[in-house]
This record gives C-alpha cells, structure tokens and sequence, in this order.
C-alpha cells in the first residue's frame, strides 16, 4: 500500500535518514513522542535502531487509556454496579480498577459492552429502550468529536435512557505542562497526527514560539516519523524552533472547524485528572449545561473517586518521559499483558506494552 | 478492539443520508458517519477514526515534506559536522 504521506515518487530511504541523521543531529537530543500510536510504531519500523547515540526518545501522555485516571475507572466500575449497560472502546476493558476491571465485571455478570463508536451505544439505547444506557467517553480530540455528534444526534431522536461518561482529555495543556518541566528539558515534540487533523496547527504553535521547543506534527507510517525525527534534529543544529508538519495531507493548518465546532457546542473546558501527572487545569471535557440530560455524572449522581493505583506501577512517571518501562520493578515481573498492573501495560497503544513486545530482556531493541 | 489514535483512510462509496455513507477500505465495505466533515461525496477519500470521518483527504502533497527529504538527501551526502 503506498504509504500515507510521502509523494509517490519519493522512496523511503532509512540508510539515507540514518546517514543524515549521525552528520546532523547535536550530541544531545531529547524528543517526546506524545501519541501511543507512533511509540508502537517507533517500536515496530525499527527506528530507533537508525538514530545516534545522543537522540533520545522518550514517550509522553498520548496513550488515552494509560492517562485516563484510576479514580475515573473506579468511577466507571461504580456505575455499573448500579444496573446500567455500559458500552467502552474495547481498550478500556481492563485496565484494572481498585475493584475489578470492565472485563471482570462482565464476568461477575454485570453487563459491559465493547464499542467501536459511540455510536453503537446510540443504537443499542434504541434497540433496549428500557435500560439505561452510557457511553464510557475516553480519548482526546481526535475522539471527543465524534461522542459530540452522538450526542447530538441522540438529542434530534429523542432518546432518554442514553449518557456519557465524559473522561474526554485535552492535549494542549498537558504538552505545556510538560514543556514546562525543567527537569525533563525535552528539546522536541513529535505531535500526534490525528489529533492535529481536528485541531490544526494553532493550539501547538506555542511550543516553538513561547517554550522555545521545536514541534513537528507527524502521521504514523515510519517514513512520517522519521522524518519529523530529522526535522527536529534540522532545527535544533540551526537553532531555531518552528512548528512544521509532515503530515501534509491529512492536517490542515486550520484544522477541521466543522469537527471542533460540534465538540465546543457540546463540550466545555474543565479541570481533569490525569494518571500519572495529576489535577490540569482546562485539560477535560464536560457536557454543557443544556446537554445534562446525557451527562452520566449528573444523571446518576456520580461523584469523582480518588483514585488508588497499584503502589508499585510506575507508570505515571513512564507517561512523563521520566523513566523508561524496564526501569520499573513490576516490568515483565508482575506487570505483563496477560496480568498487566497499570494501563500502559494493558492498551495497545500503551508504552509498557510496546516495550514488552519489541524491546529484548537483555536492553537491546528487538 | 479500536486503537484510539488510529485513522483509515476509506473511499466514500454511496450518500445515505446528510449524516451516514457507506465507504470502502480495500476489501472491506462499512456505514460511516458523516457528521464532522463538509459536503461529503462518493468518490472522496476520509479518514475514519471511530466510526466517523474526521477529514477529507487531499490529493496534493506536502511540499513541506518534499523540500524536507531534498535537504536530507542532500545531508545524507554531504559531512556537514
């Protein structure tokens, strides 16, 4: 299949990027992969393998199952204790909360269902009109529209026995959290592509122009990632920092006003949690006020859990970039896909689960 | 199982209403959702994240990325430390 986003004319040339890469790049560089996605894909193309000594890259918070709180999971779990059907992306199934999982739950017959859009929870409101019904809403904004336009198209049918549980998170503030955070002195953003598709390249602009940060919003084939990795080492030999995209075809700068428009008429900014970082000021999405009808929080008068993590899982300082998987004790110990302890282990995006599949016991890169 | 960050692209087979099309993905024909983006037609290439298409898919490239790799090529040849 001809790759997503390099000219069919052009050939992916990795000996070529890895040359250029050992002649360009500082001695040091520290680069965030913010999106699961492209840690997977790192991972997978072999990447790492062609970067030199000095370029690090550490994975960030873009996992939206790892990030998504222990107390929003025990938040969730809770609710399905109260009889209701709830349907999640089938990431979510189990991440372990204090009590259980979605999936232990379904086993202790309690009724939770896989979604692959929230649309399906839509449709099984309609088929069983005398159960209450709620969307386990995760992901960031690449997600986040698509539960709005459930929920309005919900709203034009009428349907009352529907909600969502909104843990929706939102990228910008937690990038300028971390872009902030002296102790990780990242030198570089890989942005996530798919995010950038609704949002563009505004909300991102003030890593260059007010941290000083280089970013470079990138898609997911290896030939895209490689490319923003060079972009990244370009600006930092010539000393500047821009926002670029290799992405070309998919992220406009201007984004997907449509897209943001449908999730700001349902959605507004709130404070959330975020594993492993914590309380972010304007970094979740909760229902507006017209729309509590279909807010779950309200609706089932749920409160917010603290949330009570496995005192050993590190994975909350590995969605930091401050650790590495293999650097945590419960790492392939304790913690491994089949019993996973945290979410990073769980999702397919997570970070320890991507360590777990390609990088060998002995600390090579398999 | 849905990966949350993943988008694929499909190819817009048929208009079903002013929200829904069904689109095609190499062998795999499925109902979209067409409420995030603008005058959807058959023939238009989306990328599908969730169900639901959240971009029109240009034909043109990215001349950013071309002047790019030019210059990697062009390092790649050069010692330039």
């Amino acid at each position: 299949m001809k790759s997503e986003g390099l000219p069919e004319k052009m050939s992916f040339d990795p000996a070529g990027a890895a040359k250029a890469l050992q002649n360009i790049a500082p001695k040091s560089l520290s680069v965030m992969e913010v999106c699961g996605t492209h840690t997977v894909s790192i991972f997978r193309s072999g990447i790492r393998s062609l970067l030199p000594p000095g370029y690090r890259l550490v994975s960030g918070p873009g996992c939206p199952v790892c990030v998504t709180d222990q107390g929003e999971i025990d938040t969730a779990l809770s609710l399905l204790e109260t009889g209701a059907v709830l349907t999640a992306y089938g990431d979510m199934f189990r991440v372990p909360g204090a009590s259980g999982s979605l999936s232990s739950k379904r086993g202790e017959g309690l009724d939770a269902r896989v979604a692959t859009s929230a649309m399906d929870a839509l449709l099984l409101a309609e088929q069983k009109p005398d159960r209450e019904v709620v969307f386990l809403a995760v992901g960031f904004e690449t997600t986040a529209p698509a539960t709005a336009a459930m929920i309005l198209e919900a709203r034009r049918r009428k349907i009352r026995n529907l909600s969502v549980l909104s843990f929706h998170k939102r990228t910008p503030p937690a990038l300028e959290l971390l872009a902030s955070d002296q102790d990780l002195s990242l030198s570089g953003f890989l942005l996530p592509g798919h995010v950038s598709v609704i949002l563009g390249h505004e909300p991102f602009r003030f890593l260059a122009e007010e941290k000083g940060i280089p970013a470079v919003i990138a898609g997911f084939e290896p030939d895209q990632i490689l490319s923003g990795l060079i972009d990244l080492a370009l600006q930092q030999r010539k000393g500047i920092a821009k926002l670029h995209s290799v992405y070309g075809r998919a992220v406009r700068p201007e984004g997907n006003p449509k897209a943001r428009e449908i999730m700001d008429e349902v959605f507004e900014n709130r404070s959330a949690s975020w594993r492993g970082i914590g309380e972010i000021p304007s970094s979740g999405l909760a229902l507006r006020e017209e729309f509590a009808a279909f807010d779950a929080e309200k609706k089932f008068s749920l409160k917010p859990l603290p949330g009570k993590p496995h005192p050993g899982c590190r994975c909350g300082e590995i969605l930091t970039g401050r650790i590495t998987p293999p650097e945590c004790p419960l790492f392939r110990t304790h913690c491994t896909p089949v019993s996973p302890v945290g979410p990073c282990m769980v999702s397919g995006e997570g970070t320890c689960g991507a360590y777990f599949r390609f990088f060998k016991t002995t600390g090579g890169i398999a | 199982m849905i990966v949350l960050c993943l988008a694929v692209p499909y190819i817009i087979e048929l208009i079903m209403d002013d929200n829904r099309a069904t689109a095609t993905s190499g062998a795999v024909r499925t109902e979209i959702r067409t409420d995030l983006i603008d005058s959807p037609s058959p023939g238009d290439t989306v990328l599908v994240h969730a169900g639901f298409a959240i971009e029109k898919l240009s034909p043109e490239d990215s001349e950013e990325l071309f002047a790019l790799w030019d210059e990697v090529r062009r390092l790649a040849g050069e010692n330039v430390v």
